[in-house]
């Protein structure tokens, strides 16, 4: 291994490469397209993994909403078409009888102005439970969630989103301790927090007050706007959804295969989608990304080989004045093992630099399509390592047709 | 210091084989000035890379220095060839895109001598045939003739026993060709056994010593008048 650092060795690689320059760049862009495009693949799929996990992040992924509506059939003397209500009795119910549940999230929900000094918008109100902050985690960044103290005094406090604050205070301005006015009333601002990108109030943003200050200001009774429900991870969330539905039926005494009557979202099932989806991506990426390394890999093998029969003379020459086989050959896998090392170092320079530039384009605000496109680094130097060796490998076939000529020929050849 | 005894060679050609070396018998001492004539297909140029160890007799025996050549394989051939040989060629067989002196230097590569000497040495032989200022230039550079010295200073660089010369002045006009030639010679004053191959009576001529083949077989073997009389 002494020729590795013998500083001949490299002058006589460094004056084949220099002396040769366009079929050493035609080896190098072809190594290098196939990292630069794994590189590039790899930090887009990434991106749109790190964008979809930002959508959902903030949610409990094995959720699943609950709401009533009207039946669709008569039963037990009820014409079709009545109009159904949860009630706080259902969710006592629902935690007694479904099988692994993790939370059970009672909710209401309507629109209201908000008011703060001459500022003013609509927004949605929603009265929540403590629980909430469990299943859909809040990222506060001032103060403090509902509590249950708020829940038992029914405070009129209330928690707003970020969206809100802007619209309502100006810059610079400490929202916590200051009341902002909802339907005439005054709510002490107790927290704020960032939505993720699915904002649960809409395009406006969500007000957040404790939900029996929910009930009794708007006269909700002891009714429910709908729940939410996280199953246990190891249940499955569509089992538990046809299990609450089909209790609430016979609760609230509906036809046991009145589907109307109940709604039902379940977010577990569409993200188990999204994920697949990802799945299939990331596969495909790292399909494309094999294939085109093996492609750069079969084109060094290639350049090579014609390298070799443009050279044979030069082999033949060089054989003649002493130079042994071994010599031959490893000069031939060291200029492919030192193009390639050059050519992935250029892929990932020039990936990473199209990945900074993806990032500083569409990567950033709320509506980015990728989120921090990256490639890990072990994985980059993987490829690189995989490229290089398989480089060296292929390079065996040049290099042995190079010394298998014999120097009398390789002469001979014009 | 070249012996070489009832010497045969055939390549195959197709499914029969071509016999070009018919049993030859050839004994060349140290510091000769051999030529071996002969018209194309005579099998000059066979026993040239037969003695030159770039190929491998059939039958026969073959000493080079007094060491019998036999289950001689590439590497160490290599060796032998980069110790005991220096190549002329008729087409100078420079490499194209290293200069005068690193063509020169070369041959000390592959024998292991390091950077600096090595380009001390060549330096040396390049100024022996009148190239010292034309160190740098590639070889597209220089006229044949001048390629043709700088491919002599390669063979002589490494001191060999012998120097081959195929046809060495076959691309060159009649001047540069006696030049070439009065260079061979210097050589050979100096002790050094020099093997010419040929066609040209007047190449031959200079030399002295000339073999004269025809078709695989020695037809003649004799001194020339310049040795005679000297």
């Amino acid at each position: 291994m002494k020729f590795l650092f013998d500083k001949d060795t490299w002058q006589e690689i460094y004056s084949g490469i220099r002396k040769n320059k366009v079929r050493t760049g035609i080896t190098i862009i072809g190594v290098m397209w196939g990292i630069f495009l794994l590189v590039v693949l790899l930090g887009a799929a990434r991106g749109l993994e790190n964008k979809f996990n930002n959508l959902f992040g903030d949610f409990a992924t094995n959720s699943v909403f609950v709401w009533a509506q009207s039946t669709s059939k008569p039963f037990k003397g009820f014409q079709e078409g009545k109009r159904m209500t949860l009630k706080m009795s259902d969710l006592e119910n629902i935690k007694n009888e479904i099988e692994g549940l993790a939370f059970v999230v009672p909710r209401h929900q309507t629109q209201a102005q908000a008011v703060n000094n001459f500022k003013s918008g609509t927004f949605g109100i929603f009265g929540d439970y403590p629980t909430l902050d469990k299943v859909q985690k809040k990222n506060l960044t001032y103060g403090r969630f509902i509590n249950d103290n708020d829940i038992e005094k029914k405070r009129k406090v209330c928690v707003i989103e970020e969206e809100i604050y802007k619209q309502l205070f100006d810059k610079d301005e400490y929202p916590i301790g200051t009341h902002i006015k909802i339907n005439d009333i005054n709510y002490l601002i107790i927290g704020m927090y960032k939505e993720g990108a699915i904002g649960s109030g809409g395009p406006q943003g969500a007000i957040h007050i404790p939900f029996t200050t929910f009930q009794q200001v708007y006269n909700r009774g002891n009714t429910v706007g709908w729940f939410m429900i996280t199953g246990k991870p190891e249940f499955d969330i569509k089992q538990i959804e046809a299990d609450v539905k089909l209790l609430l039926r016979n609760l609230h005494k509906v036809h046991p295969k009145d589907n109307r009557a109940f709604g039902s979202f379940n977010l577990g099932e569409q993200i188990a989608k999204v994920t697949g989806f990802l799945i299939g991506m990331q596969f495909l990426t790292w399909f494309v990304g094999i294939a085109t390394l093996i492609a750069g890999v079969f084109a060094i093998g290639n350049i090579l080989l014609i390298t070799v029969k443009e050279r044979t003379k030069e082999i033949g020459i060089r054989r003649a004045l002493g130079a042994k086989p071994w010599e031959i050959k490893r000069q031939i896998i060291l200029e492919s093992v030192f193009l390639t090392s050059i050519a992935g170092a250029l892929g990932i320079i020039f990936g990473g630099l199209v990945l900074m530039i993806i990032d500083a384009t569409i990567g950033k605000g709320p509506d980015s399509v990728l989120i921090n496109p990256t490639v890990d680094i072990p994985i980059v130097l993987i490829a690189t390592s995989v490229l290089v060796v398989l480089g060296t490998l292929i390079g065996m076939i040049p290099a042995q047709i190079a010394v298998s000529i014999k120097p009398i020929e390789a002469l001979r050849d014009e | 210091m070249i012996e070489i005894k009832n010497l045969h060679k055939s390549y195959p050609i197709g499914k029969d084989s071509l016999h070009v070396l018919k049993g030859l018998n050839l004994h060349i001492k140290e510091g000769e000035f051999v030529s071996i004539m002969g018209s194309s297909g005579s099998g000059k140029s066979t026993l040239l890379n037969i003695v030159g160890l770039l190929d491998i007799h059939d039958e026969g025996e073959y000493f080079l220095d007094g060491q019998k050549i036999e289950n001689l394989d590439e590497k160490k051939a290599a060796i032998l060839r980069n110790k005991f040989l220096g190549f002329v060629f008729q087409s100078f067989n420079l490499i194209g895109y290293k200069t005068a002196l690193e063509n020169v230097a070369l041959p000390l590569y592959y024998k292991g001598i390091g950077r600096k000497e090595r380009q001390k040495i060549a330096l040396e032989y390049l100024d022996k045939v009148g190239l010292k200022d034309w160190a740098k230039h590639l070889p597209s550079e220089l006229s044949g003739g001048q390629k043709q010295r700088v491919a002599i200073a390669r063979a002589l660089v490494t001191k060999p026993k012998v120097v081959l010369a195929d046809e060495p002045t076959g691309a060159l006009d009649s001047t540069t060709s006696s030049s070439v030639m009065e260079m061979l010679k210097d050589i050979n004053r100096e002790g050094m056994t020099v093997f010419v191959i040929t066609h040209e009576e007047e190449i031959a001529a200079e030399t002295d010593r000339i073999v004269r083949l025809k078709d695989g077989v020695i037809i003649s073997d004799e001194l020339t008048h310049k040795k005679a009389k000297a």
